[in-house]
């Protein structure tokens, strides 16, 4: 092995072993607060007891947790296949820009989960509404992030596109549109992670299944280590599903190198 | 590299058929308080396959002038006419190479430098020989599915070379295109520049501020001045073709050095 290479591994195991070393820390300092200062199981349960309540009811988690998966990935799907031809839109015809883009970025500011009361009235309680918050969080990050991105074609190939004399269709899917992947995809991490949350809210909201619905369901009834368990279940799918987004960035991101900046 | 082909060449200034003229050629950026003139008055004839070096500090409207002539940019006035027609969009026998490689960085080598000719609905069995022919002639045949990113600077600057040259242009605008290459590999460049003149005849534009590279290239400089920009001196460069390195080292090369130095007020004639 070069000691170009043992560098290389040897930083790559700095950068598992700190994280770790950090999570230990905090799971001792868990420990160690419960221990020392007496907290009942009900308040704080120790991080034993969550570990246990999570392999204990490792079956009721996955099908909950799976639940709440296929709302998070549909309503993503949903945004992703709506938002991006409304990106599109928006970005090609001047009078729907100067219609709409300020909109857009108006309601950026408004808390989308606060309109989940009433996609239940809309929608009931089944997995629609779920779905349909779900979509509503994560639709605004794609739909302004591929916007953006197509406005923000780099001079030059622009200049290259009218130089073979490009007809403007040709210049949108050939030039701008590929160029513009980039910012779609920075903004689907944001709306993958958006998703889980909206999914979550309408289950907190109403329903009876879901990882969302378990932590409701195990908090009234007093059990924290399975309401923990939830919790890290949640943590689990919100970063599985970030990872594979983030993959697809990282597998792309040398094609689109000269893009970015 | 280059295939070199060392057949004596007519001196390209005998071929001498006016190819474009510019007529008081001018371009004004903003509006009337804070106008900045950018390019003033340029008047000129192009001849046929001669290959003119636009030289001169940066700011001095090189770009701007190179623009007008593609058809980028509209001048605020005069004109550029070329084969007898005033040029107000770029055009099919052009071929622009800019600064940048500007290269899509999505594309594989071979699918960027076919990119003129997909957008011209003429991708067919011989544009793609033609591309390979191209990439293998600047020695990129082993790089055709690549994609820029595994490039480095002088082979992306060849594959923009041949994405100018694909269909094969009458007119080769180039911009600035070795400022970023280190010195061997725009000797190299200058090399394989002149010997893809000498096989397609096409006439050059080619805008650099390095003044060897203007002397060793050229049939003639413009030498440019800024603020306004205009051009203060043409000099024709009667070294003998075909061009080679050794050249750079003699003292018709040093003396036509010392001129264009002078022009741009870097020098001052003895
Ligand atoms: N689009 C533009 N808008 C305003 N000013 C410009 C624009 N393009 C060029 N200029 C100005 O015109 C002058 C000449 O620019 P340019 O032709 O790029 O010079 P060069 O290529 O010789 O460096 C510079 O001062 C530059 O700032
Ligand atoms: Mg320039």
């Amino acid at each position: 092995m070069t000691i170009n290479a043992m560098k290389i591994s040897s930083e790559a195991v700095t950068r598992v072993a700190y994280p770790v070393l950090g999570l230990l820390l905090l799971l001792l300092l868990w420990q160690g607060y419960i221990v020392l200062f007496d907290v009942p199981q009900a308040v704080l349960p120790r991080p034993l007891a969550v570990w246990n309540a999570t392999i204990n009811n490792l079956p009721l988690l996955l099908s909950e947790g799976r639940v709440t998966l296929l709302e998070s990935v549909y309503g993503f799907l949903l945004a992703f296949f709506l938002g991006i031809p409304i990106a599109v839109a928006i970005s090609s015809s001047r009078t729907l820009n100067l219609m709409f883009y300020p909109l857009l970025i108006a309601t950026q500011a408004l808390p989308k989960v606060a309109l989940a009361p009433l996609i239940l009235v809309w929608l009931g309680t089944g997995i629609e509404s779920k779905l349909a918050i779900a979509w509503l969080v994560a639709f605004f990050p794609i739909v302004v992030d591929t916007a953006t991105g197509l406005r923000s074609t780099p001079t030059e190939m622009l200049d290259l596109a009218a130089s073979v004399r490009a007809t403007g269709w040709q210049t949108f899917w050939k030039i701008k549109f590929p160029a513009a992947l980039p910012f779609v995809i920075t903004g689907s991490k944001v709306a993958i992670t958006l998703a889980v949350i909206g999914a979550v809210i309408g289950e907190f909201i109403s329903s009876n299944e879901g990882l969302g619905n378990l932590l409701l369901v195990a908090n009234s009834q007093v059990n924290t280590p399975l309401a923990f368990a939830a919790l890290l279940a949640l943590a689990v799918l919100g970063m599985a599903l970030y990872a594979v987004v983030a993959f697809v960035d990282i597998a792309l991101k040398p094609w689109f190198s000269e893009v970015r900046h | 590299m280059t295939s070199s082909v060392a057949e004596p060449q007519s001196t390209p200034q005998e071929a001498g058929d006016i190819y474009g003229r510019f007529v008081g050629v001018r371009k004004v950026f903003g509006k009337q308080e804070g106008a900045m003139i950018a390019l003033s008055d340029v008047d000129y004839e192009l001849r046929k396959g001669e290959l003119v070096a636009l030289l001169g500090p940066s700011g001095c409207g090189k770009t701007t002038l190179l623009r007008i002539v593609a058809g980028l940019t509209k001048p605020s006035g005069g004109s550029v006419v070329i084969r007898g027609r005033e040029v107000t969009e770029p055009q099919d026998d052009f071929g622009f190479v800019f600064q940048s490689p500007n290269l899509l960085p999505w594309r594989t080598v071979l699918s960027n430098v076919l990119f003129p000719m997909e957008i011209k609905g003429r991708l067919d069995a011989a544009a793609k020989a033609r591309a390979v022919e191209l990439l293998e002639h600047v020695g990129l045949g082993k790089f055709l599915k690549s994609r820029p990113h595994e490039l480095s600077g002088g082979m992306k600057q060849r594959v923009a070379l041949c994405r100018a040259l694909i269909h094969s242009p009458s007119l080769l605008l180039m911009d600035e295109p070795f400022g970023a290459l280190d010195e061997l590999t725009r000797m190299e460049m200058h090399e394989l520049l002149l010997g893809i003149r000498r096989l397609t005849g096409a006439t050059v534009m080619f805008v650099t501020h390095s003044i060897s590279e203007a002397v060793y290239l050229a049939d003639e400089v413009l030498v440019f001045s800024a603020r306004p920009g205009r051009v203060s001196d043409r000099i024709r460069i009667d070294l003998p073709y075909p061009r080679a390195a050794s050249q750079r080292f003699t003292t018709a090369f040093s003396e036509y050095e010392r001129r264009a130095g002078a022009g741009l007020g870097v020098l001052h004639h003895a």
